[in-house]
């Protein structure tokens, strides 16, 4: 017991004091995993779009394929990477294998259909009659595919938190093709891989530390999105309550 | 007189289902054409094909004298915009709902917040800006989307029910609306409608369809004035009816429309004659009230639809008559499907044809 409020008091020490290890893995997790979604927003809201606005064959399989794969166990995922990265592998010549680019390649792969199934989900849900109504007010096929996105947007968004929650908190990936079991040294040292090597060297109070960080984060993110969401409605609160505060405070006076 | 645009023998199928059929039909600059039909007849599927939206199976449409190419209709869907009989505004405020159009012609700044103003102003919804345009009421709503269509200034404004569910407060402002851009700005205008009341006081022309044809064509002298073959099919209109009048002596007539439903009406008829009764001047009630209204009939609750701020009820009365009334009455009555009751309307609210 006293080992873990140790490890404890240490964690909140490291963090005060700005220990530069803490903070190096805290910005890498953030880089990587930050890359890796905007790589899955860039293909993943052009395909979620394609799918859920066009008509095809074949198009329910493809949605309920991108559903499964939401849900591949990491550790899968990273398997399959590694066997494709690794020297003796088909895209071993790249010599990628144990560095940044392989993980967020791995971590954009991952939150693809996430981005992907939520993102569809989003799309459909939007009126149908947009798109129409688009084009009789005189916008193009692009234009209008971007109003209906626009309409979709919150969810949309909600995809691209859910695929950020999905990557920062990954293990599976980064262990097997970051150097977690080969030797990727620091530079691909991330939150989820650090908590686990320091509980394995008893250093309970950087796991700990790394820990607070990984949950502040989340929940960080979740945070800020869902006020950015709120913002134009406390806007337009605060702009429609103005006269009637200025109102009362007048009355108050006299 | 200017021919706008032109359908021939334009077909449009989904499927094996023929929701158009070979028509023919020219709209002439400046004027307002109303398509009237009951649901189902093809009003909307010919206004998305004057849109644009839609490319006919086959058949040729022309626009200011060219034949539309449907494969890019970019061009052509800049001169032409459609308000949809369901209201459909864009997640944002008024003011972003009005000047998309104008956005998308890449019309500068200044003159969009002007022209954005103008036309808000012309369907009394000014300083409306800033507000949700979603969180309006139906009435609003709808008159947010006529702005929208209006402050583009395309040579052809095509109206899917326009008024089909709103109050009559709202109806009368978008009434008057359309009236006031089709004389001065001498816009010309396709509207799709199933209010035969609203046929007779707007439109310059009208075309009657029924079963994705269009039956007759004509000016309202035309079309209302001669006993039309096909007016008598348009009993899915709403209170559109058929019979035989037979003139009192206290100068008014009575019209046998069947089922032993006799209707009183002003004008002096003998023979064959339709009567058209608007759905807001009827009166309805639990028992029969003493007025001097000449209609009473007693009848059950068939079908009730909630549109907002109204209900529209169907009471069967051994024809059966569309009703319209608020929400608040419906409530306040404590009204149900097969209740009892009574329709009234006056001998000169029954309109004959």
């Amino acid at each position: 017991m006293a080992d873990v409020l140790g490890g404890i008091i240490e964690a909140f020490e490291l963090i005060v004091s700005g220990n530069p290890e803490i903070y190096g893995i805290v910005s890498r997790s953030l880089l990587f995993s930050g890359t890796a979604v905007i790589l899955a927003i860039l293909w993943g809201t052009p395909l979620a779009m394609l799918i859920a606005l066009k008509e095809f064959r074949g198009k329910s399989i493809i949605k309920t394929f991108f559903n499964s794969l939401m849900g591949i166990p990491t550790v899968v995922l990273g398997l399959i990477l590694f066997l494709i990265f690794s020297r003796g592998g088909p895209a071993g010549f790249l010599g990628i294998i144990y560095t940044p680019a392989v993980i967020i390649i791995g971590q954009a792969i991952l939150v693809t259909p996430i981005s992907i199934s939520i993102g569809v989900s989003a799309i459909e849900a939007v009126d149908p009659e947009i798109m129409n109504l688009s084009k009789t007010l005189g916008a193009s096929e692009a234009q209008a595919q971007i109003a209906v996105l626009k309409e979709a947007i919150s969810g949309v968004i909600l995809s691209d938190v859910a695929s950020f929650n999905r990557a920062i908190a990954e293990l599976g990936v980064v262990l097997l093709v970051g150097g977690g079991i080969g030797g990727g040294g620091n530079r691909t040292d991330v939150l989820t891989t650090a908590i686990s090597r320091y509980i394995q060297m008893n250093e309970l109070g950087f796991a700990v530390a790394l820990g607070i960080f990984l949950v502040a984060i989340i929940f960080a993110v979740n945070m800020i999105v869902f006020m950015a969401r709120k913002a134009p409605a406390t806007v337009e609160f605060v702009r429609r309550s103005y006269p009637k505060i200025k109102r009362l405070i007048r009355e108050r006076r006299r | 007189m200017t021919v706008i645009a032109e359908l021939k023998k334009v077909t449009k199928a989904y499927g094996n289902k023929k929701v158009v059929d070979d028509i023919n039909l020219q709209i002439h600059e400046g004027e307002i054409l109303a398509l009237i039909g009951p649901n189902g007849s093809g009003k909307t599927t010919i206004l998305k094909i004057l849109a644009f939206l839609e490319n006919p199976t086959s058949g040729k449409v022309k626009f200011q004298g060219e034949n539309v190419n449907f494969k890019n209709t970019e061009k052509e869907r800049i001169q032409s915009t459609l308000v949809f009989q369901r209201t459909t505004l864009f997640g944002t405020s008024v003011y972003n709902n009005v000047a998309y159009g104008l956005k998308m012609r890449k019309v500068p700044k200044a003159i969009i917040k002007m022209e954005v103003k103008k036309a808000l102003e012309l369907v009394k919804l000014e300083g409306f800006e800033k507000r949700t345009a979603r969180k309006l009421s139906g009435g609003e709503q709808q008159r947010v989307a006529i702005a929208r269509a209006l402050v583009l200034k395309t040579k052809l404004l095509l109206l899917d029910e326009p008024t089909a569910n709103l109050d009559p407060k709202n109806a009368g402002i978008l009434e008057e609306v359309i009236d006031k851009v089709n004389r001065k700005n001498k816009v010309t205008i396709v509207m799709a409608t199933h209010n035969m009341f609203q046929a007779k006081t707007l439109p310059h022309r009208i075309a009657l369809m029924d079963e994705g044809n269009i039956t007759e064509v004509g000016t309202l002298i035309e079309v209302f004035g001669k006993l039309s073959k096909n007016l008598a099919r348009f009993a899915t209109v709403d209170n559109t009816f058929t019979g035989t009048a037979t003139a009192t002596s206290a100068g008014t007539s009575i019209v046998d429309i069947g089922n032993g439903v006799q209707v009183e009406v002003t004008a002096q008829r003998q023979g064959e004659a339709s009567i058209f009764v608007n759905p807001q001047d009827i009166i309805l009630s639990k028992c029969a009230i003493e007025s001097s209204a000449r209609n009473v009939f007693k009848g059950k609750i068939t079908e009730i639809t909630d549109l907002d701020s109204l209900v529209k009820l169907k009471v069967d009365v051994g024809k059966s008559f569309t009703v319209q009334i608020t929400k608040r009455s419906f409530l306040e009555m404590g009204l149900n499907l097969n209740a009892e009751v009574c329709i009234t309307f006056k001998a000169s609210n029954a309109q004959v044809f």
